[in-house]
């Protein structure tokens, strides 16, 4: 069984669903729109900011912040590449298919995870610009010191979430079970956690909070994260890894 | 060729297949035959590598499923209609399944074109019939061009042509020398097609025989009679050593006798027969009869005692499994020697069955 067919068949089948085109271009335009929508408001508040708050303004972050919601079509994207094997019953002709599971699963999860990638990437760099744009005379330039870190790191971050989902969903199989633990997780849980003082030493380890410090320029004032941008992104591909690892053990393990 | 050696699943505490050794060959017609929850699907998702068993060992052509490379292009299965993308055009569901066994893209439209897919090739799976459904399936068993192919329940919701077509379709892939292994519950079906018989009930194996000899075996004949002196006749018969069980609606079978004999016995004694006919049980009797004491849903619970459950047929009935007649008490003869007798548990079934 050479990988190469398996990754031509993943191809076939991730083109020829309609789930495919929705939430990879939804992603694309709230993550776009709702950055652009930000930016705006925060060249109108920039006067009344603190000076302390101006001296923590970073505007490459601030035309990301449609990323907070834009991941959620992200999550849905990797959460139905997989699951919809298992809710249309599709798994089991797949799996009569191309018998060998690995083979199977990391062939999937690569073609999705590249389509992923060219998406949060295009994205990152539209939301990006068009985030400046807006910004005006607040606004970062690509060439300044860790721009262009930041905004390849927020194509990396989508990816890295859609990858994430892939690999609860292999493990949980339900879509609805899947959706139903990381939508909430990602857009409730994470944000009080990071936020409420008690736990924010924990929240902070979360995949997206310490993914994040990756599309970060300016590091804000009495910071006290322990990583920096590379190591937060580090630490959010172990949580990747840790997923995909026990949806691959599970999948091994289960019958079809 | 798929051969299989003490195949065992187990779910907790239930034995889905139970030590299952049978082989199945080529250039014949293979049925697989069972009851609802015999374990019919789960011996074939095993034999696919999908479900994982308890013990024992299946082999295709004498390699396990996941040692094959490309295995569409070794067997093609048909599992289940609803196996497929909904969202997904019948085109590309074949396409993804043709290329990750390298399969040339042409073959697509080629098996479209033999299930009669052609038209509706580029319409999502989901608007198809549970027919056209079945028709998709069937075209990705056929697409690698298999030796082994194998259908379970295909013959489910299809229109009469569409059974016709896929008995002559299972016959044609026999007699071009491939294996071809369908499973169904319903005998009658499998007598139109099948050359060999494999029935299992409760996960265990009852027969693995051609289908001549099952059905030389398995059709039970009796003289049905029916008479106004009722008591008087079973006084006779009981004279003449014959016994006559109670059939219900006042009429008497007895077996093994020839209607000629149980004739003039009668009018030796002056008794009016208004009905005096030799019978022949169907081979859906027979298959019942074979499984009736593994069936796991029955209409009516009762205790269902296990006379010779692994007896293939020929092997005689328990006496102790013989229940007493409803009716009269008379008690029940001993029956055709090559068929195990219903438990008393399910003897209502079985005539439920025959008045439907």
């Amino acid at each position: 069984m050479a990988a190469t067919q398996v990754v031509r068949s993943e191809w076939t089948k991730i083109r020829s669903v309609a789930s495919t085109v929705w939430t990879l271009g939804l992603a694309a335009v709230v993550t776009v729109a709702l950055g652009v929508l930000i930016s705006w408001f925060s060249k109108n508040e920039f006067d009344k900011l603190s000076d302390n708050e101006k001296l923590s303004f970073d505007p490459t972050f601030i035309s990301f912040a449609g990323m907070s919601l834009g991941q959620l079509a992200l999550i849905v994207f990797g959460v139905l590449v997989v699951s919809n094997e298992y809710s249309t019953g599709m798994i089991r002709t797949s799996l009569a298919a191309v018998p060998q599971r690995g083979t199977f699963l990391f062939s999937k999860m690569a073609v999705a995870t590249c389509l992923a990638f060219a998406v949060g990437l295009i994205t990152s760099f539209v939301a990006f610009f068009l985030g400046q744009s807006v910004l005006g005379v607040h606004k970062a330039s690509i060439g300044d010191s860790g721009v262009l870190r930041a905004v390849i790191g927020g194509g990396l971050y989508m990816t890295l979430i859609a990858v994430f989902s892939m690999g609860v969903a292999t493990m949980l199989r339900s879509p609805m079970l899947s959706l139903g633990i990381l939508m909430p997780f990602f857009f409730l849980i994470s944000a009080i956690l990071g936020n409420v003082s008690a736990t924010k030493k924990f929240g902070q380890f979360l995949p997206d909070q310490a993914g994040s410090k990756i599309m970060q320029v300016v590091t804000p004032v009495d910071d006290d994260v322990p990583y920096g941008p590379w190591g937060g992104l580090g630490i959010m591909v172990l949580w990747v890894l840790v997923a995909v690892v026990g949806g691959y053990v599970l999948l091994k393990r289960r019958d079809a | 060729m798929i051969e299989l050696e003490g195949l065992t699943k187990r779910y907790g505490e239930k034995m889905a297949v139970n030590h299952l050794t049978f082989t199945v060959r080529p250039g014949i017609v293979t049925g697989f035959l069972g009851p609802n929850g015999a374990g019919k699907s789960t011996t074939m998702r095993m034999m696919l590598g999908l479900d994982r068993p308890t013990a024992g060992d299946v082999r295709i052509d004498g390699q396990h499923y996941d040692r094959l490379k490309d295995p569409l292009r070794y067997i093609g299965a048909l599992l289940d209609a609803k196996a497929m993308h909904g969202g997904r055009s019948a085109f590309n569901h074949l396409l993804c399944l043709a290329q990750s066994n390298g399969i040339p893209r042409g073959r697509v439209d080629e098996v479209l074109d033999t299930v009669g897919l052609t038209s509706v090739a580029r319409k999502k799976a989901k608007g198809f019939s549970l027919g056209m459904g079945q028709r998709l399936g069937i075209a990705g068993a056929l697409l690698g061009d298999p030796r082994i192919l194998m259908f379970d329940e295909p013959v489910n919701g299809l229109d009469p042509e569409g059974i016709h077509w896929i008995r002559n379709l299972m016959k044609s892939l026999a007699a071009q020398g491939r294996t071809v292994f369908v499973s169904s519950h319903l005998m009658s079906e499998m007598a139109l097609t099948a050359d060999h018989l494999v029935v299992i009930g409760q996960g265990r194996l009852l027969a693995d025989t051609s289908m001549a000899d099952f059905i030389r075996q398995n059709s039970r004949s009796y003289v049905r009679l029916r008479s106004p002196q009722r008591e008087r006749l079973l006084d006779v018969l009981h004279g003449a050593g014959v016994t006559a069980v109670e059939a219900g609606g006042g009429t008497l079978e007895v077996d093994g006798s020839k209607s000629e004999y149980l004739g003039e016995l009668a009018a030796e004694h002056g008794i009016v027969l208004h009905e005096l006919s030799p019978q022949q049980a169907s081979l859906e009797e027979a298959f019942m009869q074979l499984t009736a004491e593994s069936v796991e849903y029955h209409a009516h619970s009762g205790t269902v005692d296990d006379p010779g459950a692994d007896g293939a047929p020929g092997a005689p009935g328990a006496p102790g499994a013989w229940g007493t007649g409803p009716a009269e008490g008379a008690s029940r003869p001993p029956g055709p020697p090559q068929s195990p007798p219903p438990p008393p548990g399910s003897s209502s079934w079985g005539s439920d069955w025959k008045k439907g």
